[in-house]
């Protein structure tokens, strides 16, 4: 079906940054000279251009601020740095100066929760940021300083490591040792070891990666791609952005494996724009590969394959985490995710068998491989071996990265990062649960998981406490404390806002279900609301859940039932007597507009 | 054939060849699976989610499942049915669908699924989102309004050089489709219409073509006859001699709802024997003398009066019944609510076709009702029982409805007592 064309789709992307980056913005002229390029319509091509957004029609301003508006730069002094930008600045949040040198605009999460409150300047991060540090930025960007020559080098805060023979990753490791195992297995022995490990998606989805490869490994093609997704745009989780710091050749030779194991030829590591400021030191480490013969033709293995990479630069859209929008987004298209009518092993980036793995479980491969599968075995827990990463943030002693092996109790993890009176957890980022006291005696592993789809049965916090205790709780990597003075409604209005903003608008369930119910938030921290409605946001949310096309669409309101199950002393409070009128119906505000038209008209007309 | 499956679906096992779409072999098998996005032939687009069942305890899109060995399917489970009545009801609330105005109205596939479903009324809240009706390009109109983004036009319309002609634009509540107007002036005609049918609503038009199918003469004028909402009754107390009291009234609407209460003619005897009317147009009493059972409410809330009116009526009445779409979800007056108010008056009052030459004053006094800055639909002001859904409604379905939740008594409502058009 598909034309014969030279075109790369695959290039769009990057030829749409080269513009954003040069001018700041797309003008109508570029659209018809890019969509003569690529051959397609131009509204196709401005549908691809206002789906990230990173690319813009309008000039972004010479120096482009992305001030992060999670709750976690809320709840760390966001406001009082929003002010100072728009003090020093002149202009409201949104709006580009009149010279057009600046332009101040908010983004979701970008993967610094730990340094607090950051943003990005020309996709440059500035970290720690307070009122002086703000208007000094101002001025020595004003005096000609460039944003890479003072941004700062966000550092990496590796709390906590098990013993040294206990941890995975975050022990020295010295590049290309793991890589003789090549010399050693064939591809089926590399697949064996992996299932062998009960390795599973680190990003959250928890997919047997040993099971994935061998999927991969069965479909016949003439070309297989192997994929790390560094799109890591949960909330709250920065593990990818810190092992691509620290180990990211871990990363690379955890792709080596892979590609090895199941005959791919081709790769890509599809990189968060965010984290663009990672991507020169990635690009140097291939050289290095390549130069040793570990990247392109003829590696040495016990069957030499040949094998090379590239690093392709997402533009800002949370779904393209989900593994069939992100190989869309590869593709130069919408990052929508796809129908599950084929697995991406079967059909993948550009039809072919594809493989798309997290940062963090490509890491673990060459680990593995190093310390030997007996001893791996013997880390964290029977269902879960190994360790898991954890990007801890918010009311806590102690924020950064923690490394543990899987098999901690919550409390005990808690106590490690020094949560003190901790009221509720958002445990796997804004996609995951709200946990409460009730979930403290629990523990971090996949131990009982069969049991977990009961939670939603309960409507006792006391006997979900008794009865949830035993089943181990798992997340991608997102741990964000809030302590007993946090207004748990207002959380949830930032989760809820931020679905709002991520939905890609492909099934109506999270296009529209999703916005209706952060009408419901609104309605809550307004006082209008009713038992009814809570009862609507129950009913509501499993209606999304169920009939949502992408994970987006299923996790977005796990942790508002979650929270409205754990704490209902908080939503009692905000609710407001039964009655047969609906309160949030004002008839001053309804009426408003029209005192103030009718004003002005006559006082026009005198 | 020796590639035959065995299948379950719904507790009946099915034999078919594998690797067949779900939706046709479930079809060829009497069970009805509705879907909207997708189209005989065509590839399964999984955009609308009505189709969703369960396959082997795990919830997907009917239309992307290929038949498989062993396979356990639930199509009509309670749940599954209520999930696609809301998605229905969801697509409804989302968008501008005014069907009494729409050219497809009975050519309508989410108009039948909405009548198949005993729709009258959705559970969520109107978003009255603003959205564009572009006549720009040559051939076509694009109606956004209407549009469920179902992405069939999408993937399936394209140039003979296999360029796009509609495209997604933007992303989440504010996904549009978007016409590229280059492209469309390469259709032919019959591409063009072949598009304008592709279309599951009424959102691509063609121009100058929009009428061939008269109305009454159309796919779905004629189709379901069987549709029963569920009443949940209270049943109403009152004295064994004593008549049950009826109030109406007319807020924002046409008055039309009124006009066709008057339509059953001499039944009305029948109903003035076990009804009396206290305030109402028909009666002219002003004011409430008394409590009611009942109150009919025709159209929605445009002004202050209509406010207070209303709010009265939920005070005076134990139950209250919006008739007639406006009642419902402000209908054609709600169509201001996409135009400023001060474009309205000025329109109304300055610069319309209809206003006296030279005419330069707004009323504005404290006698005259206040205009609000939208209209409501009645629920979005007071809490309402019962909905008739209609345009106007017909007569027997109104007193079909009010006789019965009186009397305390079930009923049914056919397909064709659903009047829209």
């Amino acid at each position: 079906m598909e034309a014969v064309t030279a075109i790369d789709r695959s290039k769009l992307l990057d030829v749409i940054w080269g513009i954003q980056r040069k001018k700041r913005y797309i003008s109508h002229d570029d659209i018809s000279k890019i969509a003569q390029e690529f051959n397609m319509s131009r509204m196709e091509l401005e549908g691809v251009i206002t789906f990230y957004h990173f690319f813009s029609r309008e000039h972004r301003g010479k120096f482009t601020i992305y001030l992060n508006d999670s709750i976690i730069a809320e709840h760390s002094g966001r406001p009082e740095v929003l002010n100072a930008f728009e003090e020093a600045l002149g202009i409201k949040l949104g709006r580009v100066t009149e010279d057009k040198n600046f332009g101040l605009f908010k983004t979701p999460c970008i993967g610094l929760s730990d340094q607090e409150p950051s943003c990005l300047i020309n996709f440059r991060p500035f970290t720690n940021l307070n009122r002086e540090k703000v208007f000094d930025i101002v001025s020595s960007l004003k005096s000609g300083k460039k944003p890479w020559e003072i941004c700062d080098t966000p550092k990496s805060k590796i709390k906590y490591t098990p013993a040294p023979d206990r941890t995975v990753f975050f022990k020295p490791y010295e590049q290309f040792t793991s890589l003789s195992s090549l010399n050693a297995h064939s591809p089926e022995e590399i697949i064996t070891l992996v299932k062998q490990s009960k390795l599973t998606g680190r990003g959250g989805a928890f997919f047997p990666t040993g099971l994935k490869w061998e999927f991969c490994r069965n479909n016949e093609a003439d070309i297989k791609y192997i994929i790390c997704n560094a799109d890591e745009g949960e909330p709250g989780t920065y593990k990818d952005r810190v092992l691509l710091e620290e180990h990211p050749e871990l990363v690379i030779e955890g792709m080596i494996f892979a590609a090895y194991a199941v005959g791919a030829s081709k790769g890509a590591i599809y990189l968060r724009a965010e984290y663009t400021y990672l991507k020169d030191r990635l690009e140097e480490l291939l050289t290095e590969y390549r130069a040793k013969g570990f990247l392109g033709k003829n590696i040495r293995a016990k069957t030499p394959f040949n094998f090379d990479m590239y690093i392709q630069l997402g533009a800002g859209a949370y779904v393209c985490g989900e593994e069939t929008a992100l190989i869309h987004s590869m593709e130069g298209k919408r990052g929508e995710p796809g129908t599950r009518e084929y697995f991406p092993v079967e059909r993948g980036f550009n039809g072919k068998p594809t493989i798309v793995n997290n940062v963090e479980t490509l890491a673990t491969v060459p680990r593995i491989l190093e310390m030997g599968i007996d001893k791996y075995l013997t880390l964290g827990t029977p269902a879960t071996p190994g360790t898991k990463l954890f990007s801890v943030s918010g009311d806590c002693e102690k924020p950064g990265m923690y490394e543990i092996e899987w098999g901690m109790k919550l409390r005990d993890f808690l106590e490690l990062v020094g949560a003190k009176d901790p009221q509720f957890i958002l445990f796997n980022g804004f996609a995951g649960e709200c946990l409460s006291e009730a979930d403290f005696e629990r523990e971090i592993s996949a131990e009982n998981l069969l049991a977990e789809h009961v939670q939603f049965e309960f409507t006792d916090p006391n006997e979900y406490a008794r009865k949830m205790s035993g089943i181990g709780l798992r997340s991608g990597g997102a741990f964000m404390v809030f302590n007993k003075e946090r207004d748990l409604i207002k959380v949830l209005k930032n989760v809820a806002d931020f679905f709002v903003a991520e939905s890609c608008g492909i099934c109506v369930p999270c296009r529209t279900g999703n916005f209706l119910l952060n009408k419901k938030i609104d309605k809550l921290l307004l006082g209008h609301a009713e038992t009814k409605d809570l009862e609507d946001v129950k009913q509501w949310s499993n209606i999304i859940k169920v009939t949502s096309r992408c994970g987006l669409g299923k996790m977005s309101s796990t942790a508002l039932n979650h929270a409205i199950l754990k704490f209902p002393d908080v939503f009692e409070r905000h609710l407001s007597e039964n009655t047969d009128f609906n309160k949030a119906f004002n008839l001053k505000e309804a009426t408003a507009d029209y005192d103030r038209i009718i004003n002005e008209m006559t006082s026009d007309y005198e | 054939m020796n590639n035959m499956v065995t299948l379950t679906i719904d507790g009946k096992s099915i034999q078919a060849e594998s690797g067949r779409n779900l939706v046709t072999v479930a079809k060829e098998h009497g069970i009805y699976i509705p879907t909207l996005c997708y189209f005989r032939n065509l590839h399964p687009l999984g955009t609308c989610r009505i189709c969703t069942v369960n396959v082997n305890g795990r919830d997907t899109t009917g239309c992307t499942v290929k038949v498989a060995e062993g396979m356990n399917i639930e199509v009509n489970t309670p749940e599954l049915l209520d999930n696609r009545k809301a998605i229905i009801e969801m697509l409804y609330a989302e968008g501008n669908h005014f069907c009494p105005s729409c050219e497809k109205s009975g050519n309508c596939d989410m108009q039948n699924l909405g009548y198949d479903m005993g729709i009258t009324v959705t559970r969520y809240p109107h978003v009255f989102s603003d959205k564009k009706v572009d006549f720009t390009p040559k051939r076509m109109i694009m109606e956004s309004n209407r549009c469920i983004l179902c992405k069939r036009c999408v993937e399936e319309v394209k140039t003979p050089d296999g360029k796009d002609v509609f495209s997604f634009v933007q992303r989440g509540v504010k996904t549009r489709v978007h016409i590229d107007y280059e492209q469309e002036e390469k259709l032919s005609e019959s591409e063009a219409i072949r598009a304008m049918n592709l279309c599951p609503v009424g959102a691509i038009l063609v121009k100058g073509m929009i009428q061939e199918q008269p109305f009454g003469e159309r796919k779905y004028d004629l189709l379901g006859k069987d549709i029963k909402p569920v009443v949940h009754n209270q049943a109403i107390q009152k004295g064994p001699d004593e008549k049950f009291i009826v109030a109406t009234t007319s807020l924002a609407g046409c008055f039309g709802c009124h006009m066709s209460l008057l339509d059953i003619d001499t039944e009305l005897l029948d109903i003035v024997e076990i009804a009396e009317f206290n305030k109402s147009p028909l009666t002219d009493i002003k004011n409430f003398t008394k409590r009611c059972h009942i109150g009919l409410i025709e159209g929605g809330c445009s002004n202050s009066e209509n406010v207070h009116v209303l709010q009265e009526f939920r005070k005076k009445c134990d139950i209250l019944v919006a008739f007639g779409e406006c009642a419902i979800m402000g209908g054609i007056p709600a169509m201001r609510n996409f135009v400023p108010l001060e474009e309205c008056l000025e329109e109304a009052y300055l610069n319309g076709v209809t206003t006296e030459i030279g005419a330069d004053v707004v009323p504005g006094h404290e006698d005259i009702p206040k205009m609000l800055n939208n209209v409501y639909p009645c629920n979005e002001v007071v809490k309402i029982d019962y909905y008739i859904p209609g345009c106007p409604p017909s007569a027997q379905h109104i007193w079909k409805v009010v006789k019965s939740i009186l009397l305390g008594e079930e009923f049914s409502i056919a397909h064709d007592e659903f009047k829209y058009d």
